[in-house]
């Protein structure tokens, strides 16, 4: 019998507590429906980039930051 | 005979250089609380600045905000100086500048480290241990900090190159508080690039800062919130201009006593007793 791998992940994503079976960052990122390109992530403080999202792996209790760009002074 | 009046001079239209960059204009606009995207597009172009600063900030599921703002700067044809504002310490202000150089393709960074919640006023504590991490890291950095020409020192041994010290504090626009410490620190580094950054309310306050030999200034609520943006855009880039040339042409000196302008010798009635 095969083992489950996508178990519901407890995660806070830009302050907001909430569950996903992404595995890696660059899934969370493709499950909210960003675009890759279009947004920059941290995990727990931590920049991850772009090209490292793939293999990242999610822990529980992770706080993701995605940002994207605004008007600024 | 007819006089003709010479052409106005172009120099003080013309930049400075920044971290190797020769900027276009002395003026460097904020992207903020315009009354529409399309306003602020025209009064970027109507300041004629070369550099606009903007900021990143949380991206809601599904939502494409980020990509329409980029786009829409894209457009304009000018450099991005990506900010770190709302950032409390030194390591929220490195993660979110690493953030914004992969996201803006550029390694300038106008570095915020806010201390205070009532003033804004930079700790510089957390600025200085940013500004050398991210020098460290390959980052142009444009610190925001204040007129403390210690700061200052330590700002440019971490490897800035610019500073940026506040007029007042964000978004008074009470004009250059302490005008006494921002000339010190123009006469303590002569050869730096110096931009008031924050505070200005009016032309009338960039062009002070012109006048003292301030390289730039960097602002954005006096345009934005002005009844009409655009024209106040090109008030803006008039003062900035007067006061440079203003600068290059040589103020006269303060005097305590009046000094007549007109001669003196052959003054009517000069040597009858009253």
């Amino acid at each position: 019998m095969q083992e489950s791998v996508t178990a519901a992940l407890g995660i806070t994503v830009n302050g907001e507590a909430t569950s996903t079976t992404a595995a890696t960052l660059a899934e969370l990122v493709e499950s909210l429906g960003h675009e890759a390109r279009s947004v920059a992530t941290a995990v727990n403080g931590a920049f991850v980039a772009r090209a490292a999202r793939g293999t990242h792996r999610l822990a529980p209790g992770d706080a993701v930051e995605i940002v994207a760009p605004r008007q600024g002074g | 005979m007819t006089i003709i009046p010479p052409a106005p001079s172009a120099a003080a239209r013309t930049g400075f250089t920044v971290y190797g960059v020769e900027l276009p204009s002395r003026l460097l606009l904020g992207t903020s609380r315009y009354p529409s995207p399309h306003i602020m597009q025209q009064a970027v172009a109507a300041s004629g600045a070369g550099v606009v600063t903007v900021s990143l900030r949380r991206e809601n599921a599904r939502s494409g905000a980020g990509q329409r703002f980029l786009d829409l700067i894209k457009e304009m044809g000018v450099a991005v100086l990506p900010n770190t504002a709302g950032c409390r310490t030194a390591k929220e202000a490195i993660t979110t500048a690493q953030m914004a150089r992969e996201i803006f393709d550029t390694s300038w960074i106008k570095l915020e480290v806010i201390g205070n919640d009532d003033t804004l006023q930079p700790d510089l504590f957390g600025l200085v241990e940013a500004a050398g991490a991210l020098s460290r890291d390959g980052f142009s950095v444009f610190p925001y900090t204040t007129e403390d020409l210690v700061a200052a020192e330590r700002l440019m041994a971490a490897g800035c190159q610019v500073l940026m010290p506040w007029g007042a504090p964000i978004g008074t626009g009470r004009g250059l508080a302490n005008p006494y410490a921002l000339r010190s620190m123009r006469k303590y580094f002569p050869g730096t690039p110096l931009i008031v950054d924050a505070g200005i309310g009016a032309p009338s306050h960039a062009a002070q800062a012109m006048e003292m030999g301030y390289d730039g200034v960097l602002l954005n609520t006096a345009v934005a919130n002005a009844a009409d943006p655009v024209r106040m855009a090109r008030a803006f880039a008039d003062a900035i201009h007067a006061g440079r040339e203003a600068y290059e042409a040589g103020l006269m000196d303060v005097r305590d006593m009046a000094v007549p302008s007109t001669p003196v010798a052959g003054t009517p009635f000069f040597d009858i007793g009253s």
